[in-house]
């Protein structure tokens, strides 16, 4: 017997994309553009004016009702019951052994609303850690509440258990990222910012709007390391919005971007990516993300296994070379002879003009400034430890 | 502009030239097209030795890294220091500025090696 792979989903932006003439690629199990015209210039675009990002692939669940707060506290590494309603914060969805799962952006809505973003590649495993956690939570909190009075652990719950909703397929999600990205969605006809004004909405945050009296979510947040707001949308107003934004943004040099100047502007940002910084293999503070975890809550899935993490475990590093020639991933990394280390990601920094990657390496090898090689297809290449990120804008 | 039709390809995605024993050497637009933007190209020295479907050079981009075949037996005889320069050539002009290394070529030509009809039925 033989599995047939799903074919890979669409974005309800497709017909924009192939208007627009880009190249696709499969990604998370999503055929998404992956340049319209160059990458490079996509990426400077991005740096010097503004690009825009279809990310509709990512996956969007609302957490809602009961103590929703609290159960993410359980589901994710952060403490999330002490945000305030209407910020934003990167956590992690962890293993009981304390690997990743994936890495999120939650969102706080409401009191007892939250909106949690995550890779789609990991869409399952990220539903299943909340039905997994539905199904534990209420006994974990009952024990932390401790017994109502007069009754024991047995007749106690620990709470009205949140709903959770994958909402991934009825909604798209628009990256305005660069420093006119302001200008252009303030700009932009049909767009009502209902909320906090653009000009006063800090990074990590998130405002209400409408656009052609659609519900609008506006959040600071992205994954280029420049400034700017991704947009989440109601699927029928997703490309009139896509066309908005692209035309308002046009004369300030916004151009369409895909996959593939994300990623190199991710890695300049020192932004990890599920799949190559992050696995189930690698706990948080190994890849740097060690303040992203509230150790100090009394329960959450994968505490226990962070207990015992390995003092030897390879750490997440950044490495500098001069010439043109990159580092990829999985390629060694070595001290001397001694292998000690294999790049994640690697590329040709567009923007520093030199290679750049993102290492493990043994924690004896990982002090900035040590020298190392790569090994890059047989030629050593001299790369420097350095710290990340690579790139960062002017505030 | 260059005659495609006049042109000789590989199923690796170069395209050969042949003016008496001197073969031109590039790789296709599709495949330029494939990598995204050259951002380096590594090509055999001059005078150096290449043999019919042996890894003679790199082509990278910024999200990956292409072997360059030798399509023919030969000596090269020039490399476009041009594209060493400014590797943008290869997919600005594939077929023209971006050419990459000229071989003087030894004795006969691969069997193997495809028409443009025949190319274009490759990467339809």
């Amino acid at each position: 017997m033989t599995d047939t792979p799903a074919p890979p989903r669409t974005s309800p932006l497709h017909d924009r994309h192939e208007a627009l003439g880009a190249s696709f690629t499969d990604f998370g199990g999503w055929n998404m553009p992956v340049r319209y015209t160059s990458d490079l210039a996509e990426h400077h675009a991005v740096r010097r004016a503004a690009g825009l990002f279809d990310i509709s692939h990512m996956a969007e669940f609302w957490v809602q009702g009961g103590r929703a707060g609290e159960f993410l506290d359980y589901v994710l590494a952060g403490r999330i019951s002490t945000m305030k309603v209407g910020k934003a914060k990167y956590s992690m969805v962890l293993a009981e052994s304390g690997g990743i799962v994936d890495d999120v952006i939650v969102y706080r809505t409401g009191e007892g609303y939250f909106l949690v973003i995550a890779n789609a590649s990991n869409r399952d495993a990220v539903a299943t850690a909340f039905d997994d956690a539905r199904a534990t939570w209420s006994t974990a909190q009952a024990f932390l509440d401790g017994p109502l009075e007069g009754t024991d652990y047995a007749v106690t719950s620990g709470g009205a258990i949140p709903r959770v909703e994958d909402v991934t397929d009825q909604v798209a999600l628009i990256a305005l990222q660069g420093p006119k990205a302001r200008g252009i969605l303030s700009s932009t006809p049909g767009v009502d910012i209902t909320g906090i004004a653009l000009d006063d909405l800090g990074y990590y945050a998130w405002t209400d709007g409408t656009f052609e009296g659609a519900p609008l979510f506006v959040a600071r947040t992205g994954y280029t390391g420049e400034d700017g707001y991704e947009l989440l949308i109601p699927l029928a107003q997703a490309g009139a919005l896509w066309d908005a934004v692209l035309a308002a943004g046009e004369p300030e040099g916004l151009v369409p971007c895909g996959l593939a100047a994300r990623d190199t502007l991710r890695l300049e940002a020192g932004m990890p990516l599920y799949g190559h910084e992050l696995s189930r293999d690698i706990v948080p503070a190994q890849a740097g993300l060690g303040r992203a975890v509230a150790g100090d809550k009394p329960a959450f899935i994968g505490k226990d296994g962070l207990s015992t993490v390995d003092a030897d475990a390879p750490v997440l590093v950044g490495l500098v070379s001069e010439g043109r020639r990159a580092g990829r991933a999985g390629y060694a990394v070595l001290h001397g002879d001694d292998v000690v280390g294999e790049i994640t990601s690697g590329a040709l920094s567009p923007t520093l003009g030199h290679p750049v990657a993102m290492a493990f390496v043994a924690p004896a090898a990982s002090t900035i400034g040590t020298e190392l090689t790569i090994d890059v297809r047989g030629t050593r290449i001299p790369a420097t430890v350095t710290a990340l990120p690579f790139y960062r804008r002017n505030a | 502009m260059t005659d495609l039709t006049a042109l000789s390809y590989t199923s690796e995605h170069e395209w050969i030239a042949l003016d008496g024993d001197i073969a031109t050497v590039g790789i296709t637009d599709f495949a330029a097209d494939k990598l995204g933007d050259v951002v380096f190209v590594e090509l055999p020295g001059a005078d150096s030795t290449v043999s019919a479907g042996d890894v003679c050079g790199e082509i990278e981009s910024t999200k990956s890294v292409g072997e360059l075949y030798a399509p023919l037996n030969g000596t090269v005889v020039e490399v476009n220091d041009a594209v060493v320069d400014d590797p943008s050539l290869v997919n600005a002009e594939p077929f023209d500025g971006g050419w990459l290394i000229k071989i003087r070529v030894e004795g006969d030509l691969p069997a193997n090696l495809l028409d443009r009809a025949a190319y274009e039925e490759l990467t339809a």
